[in-house]
């Protein structure tokens, strides 16, 4: 393989790392609180506030049964807005953080619903307000089950990034697309497909760490 | 215990009512017509079977429930009145223990005893200064930095009682606080919460379905059932002289004085004919309680007395014993006109041929 393939491996590389980067933290300062005021906005629950939970609610999932390559297409006159240009990409961040933060958002909910209702209770007793419980108790309790839920965004993702190459932005799918597939080299294709692989292991592995340094509900041995 | 004898009392419910809409219309209603009043510096026990209607009442005294009619007053303040700040300045002066102890597995010990002192806004070096006080007096200093998931059942309710005591209220809430625990350690829970009674004055609501735990440290007690008190009082009064069905039935697993199964097949509720035994029920309390009554009885009226079952036991620092005993039927009378007249209550349960 060439030096100049190796160049554009690493190049796309770079550019998969920084879509996906950058939108994951978007999406996750959208999509946590989208997901915590979910968790908590049904009828009689902390936040209550039940018609705002279901409009949210249809929004969240018309925007996730939206195929990404659609999205990307149909949003382009807001890409353009908030990017300034709607091809590159940067202008693919867009399209990546609008799929993101729904996503995000339901894997929240799910966490913070999973954190006993006991809990919850034993605060209100203490005299919190309903921030406090969000802020002291109902995050850092769910917080091994968001680091996981991130680590699942941020695989899908990298999937997703795959497909900006329709509105120009560049990365790993889109050198497979174009070299691998269009110009027939196979030995680009594999190793696109190699390094996807070894970086979504890398992203799950990393994030599976953090969320059991996060977890405490199971006892560990400690050295002696 | 009654709300108009009382004017000082800590919590106050007065004609407390609650209903929910029930599913597919109608009202289920779970309290009514409840009026109690618990006396600062109390241990007061209410003790009823699960769906009876106890843990709504408790978590009116925190306005975790509200009524839906009367009013629950806590230090003279209407708890379903108050909202927002108003409530959450109460809350803080009512802790509250729970059954599955409810501690956030995220947090050490220190952190989860902190909570309450960070969500009040304390400053942290002060909250430093408390939450090693609470530690050490529930006897946790050695695990401060441990995980609740490190920790046994009685070692995690030590931790639920010094979280409860942070913010020093006035009054606790003890919803089943023992009730997933062993005996062994359910015994130095129920020690350490009347160690806390007793050196900090503070009043104790407690809820349980075990006659055992009223016993072991309430003075007051008041068995609900169907959503209504049907029976209140002093403790030892309640168990030596319990009114209503639902109160005597808990108190037979606890006073433990059954009569031996090969008795209890024999026994008939009229006197056969022929020579009987009458069998009896002796309950000993106050000053005679450990007086040696039976064998007076017996030298007196030179009667034969069979005991068949018998305990002595202390309800709230006092002796009060139960006695089963058969005497000759014909002489039953005789023998019952004594003991009364000696301040003991008996009662006849039935005949052996």
């Amino acid at each position: 393989m060439s030096a100049n393939l190796i160049n554009m491996l690493m190049e796309a590389t770079w550019q998969t790392l920084y879509m996906v980067a950058i939108s994951t933290l978007l999406g996750a300062v959208g999509g946590l609180p989208i997901g915590v005021f979910l968790a908590c906005s049904q009828k009689g629950e902390l936040l209550s506030a039940p018609a705002v939970n279901k409009v949210l609610g249809v929004v969240v999932n018309a925007t996730r049964s939206v195929p990404f390559i659609i999205l990307v297409v149909a949003i382009i006159p807001f890409t353009r807005l908030v990017a300034g240009t709607s091809i590159g990409t940067t202008a693919a961040i867009v399209p990546l953080t609008i799929a993101a933060i729904p996503f995000i958002a339901r894997l929240v909910e799910n966490a913070i619903r999973e954190v006993d209702s006991g809990l919850i209770e034993a605060a209100r007793a203490m005299g919190a307000t309903p921030m406090q419980i969000i802020r002291k108790v109902l995050i850092p309790e769910a917080l091994p089950g968001i680091t996981l839920g991130l680590t699942l965004a941020v695989v899908s993702l990298i999937g997703y990034s795959a497909m900006v190459g329709a509105v120009g932005g560049e990365g790993l799918g889109d050198l497979g697309i174009r070299y691998g597939y269009q110009r027939f080299m196979p030995d680009v294709m594999a190793m696109v497909v190699v390094i996807l692989i070894v970086l979504v292991q890398l992203v799950q592995t990393i994030g599976e760490w953090i969320a059991r340094r996060v977890d405490k509900r199971a006892p560990r041995n400690r050295g002696a | 215990m009654k709300t108009e004898s009382s004017t000082g009392a800590a919590i106050i419910f007065d004609e407390v009512g609650k209903s929910f809409p029930k599913k597919g219309g109608g009202q289920v209603t779970a309290l009514e017509g409840i009026s109690l009043s618990v006396e600062p510096g109390t241990i007061t026990g209410i003790i009823g079977r699960s769906g009876a209607g106890k843990s709504t009442l408790l978590r009116m005294v925190n306005g975790l429930e509200k009524p839906t009619s009367g009013k629950v007053l806590v230090g003279g303040r209407d708890v379903g009145e108050a909202k927002g700040q108003a409530l959450r300045d109460i809350r803080r002066e009512v802790g509250m223990i729970f059954q599955h102890f409810n501690l956030l597995s995220s947090r050490t010990v220190f952190e989860n005893v902190a909570l309450p002192l960070e969500i009040s806004g304390m400053s942290s070096g002060e909250i430093k200064k408390r939450v090693d006080d609470l530690v050490a007096r529930v006897g946790l200093q050695e695990l401060s930095a441990r995980y609740p998931a490190e920790l046994s059942g009685g070692q995690k309710q030590r931790v639920g009682i010094a979280r409860a005591l942070a913010t020093q209220p006035k009054v606790l809430l003890s919803d089943e606080a023992t009730s997933a625990l062993d005996p062994e350690t359910t015994q130095t829970v129920l020690e350490l919460l009347s160690d806390i009674n007793r050196d900090l004055g503070l009043t104790i609501l407690l809820i349980t379905h075990e006659m055992a735990v009223v016993r072991d440290i309430a003075s007051h007690v008041a068995v609900i059932e169907d959503g209504h008190i049907v029976e209140d009082g002093s403790t030892y009064d309640i168990f030596t002289d319990p009114k209503h069905p639902t109160t005597k039935s808990f108190l037979s697993g606890v006073t433990g004085v059954t009569l031996p199964e090969f008795i209890a097949r024999e026994l008939t509720e009229t006197r056969p004919a022929g020579p009987a035994r009458e069998v009896m029920r002796i309950t000993f309390v106050g000053e005679n309680a450990t007086d040696p009554l039976l064998a007076k009885m017996s030298t007196e009226l030179s009667l034969q007395v069979n005991i068949l079952a018998g305990a002595i036991e202390e309800v709230d620092a006092r002796p009060f014993g139960n006695l089963l005993i058969s005497v000759e039927a014909d002489r039953a009378d005789e023998a019952r006109n004594f003991l009364q007249q000696n301040q003991q209550r008996t009662e006849v349960l039935g005949y052996v041929s």
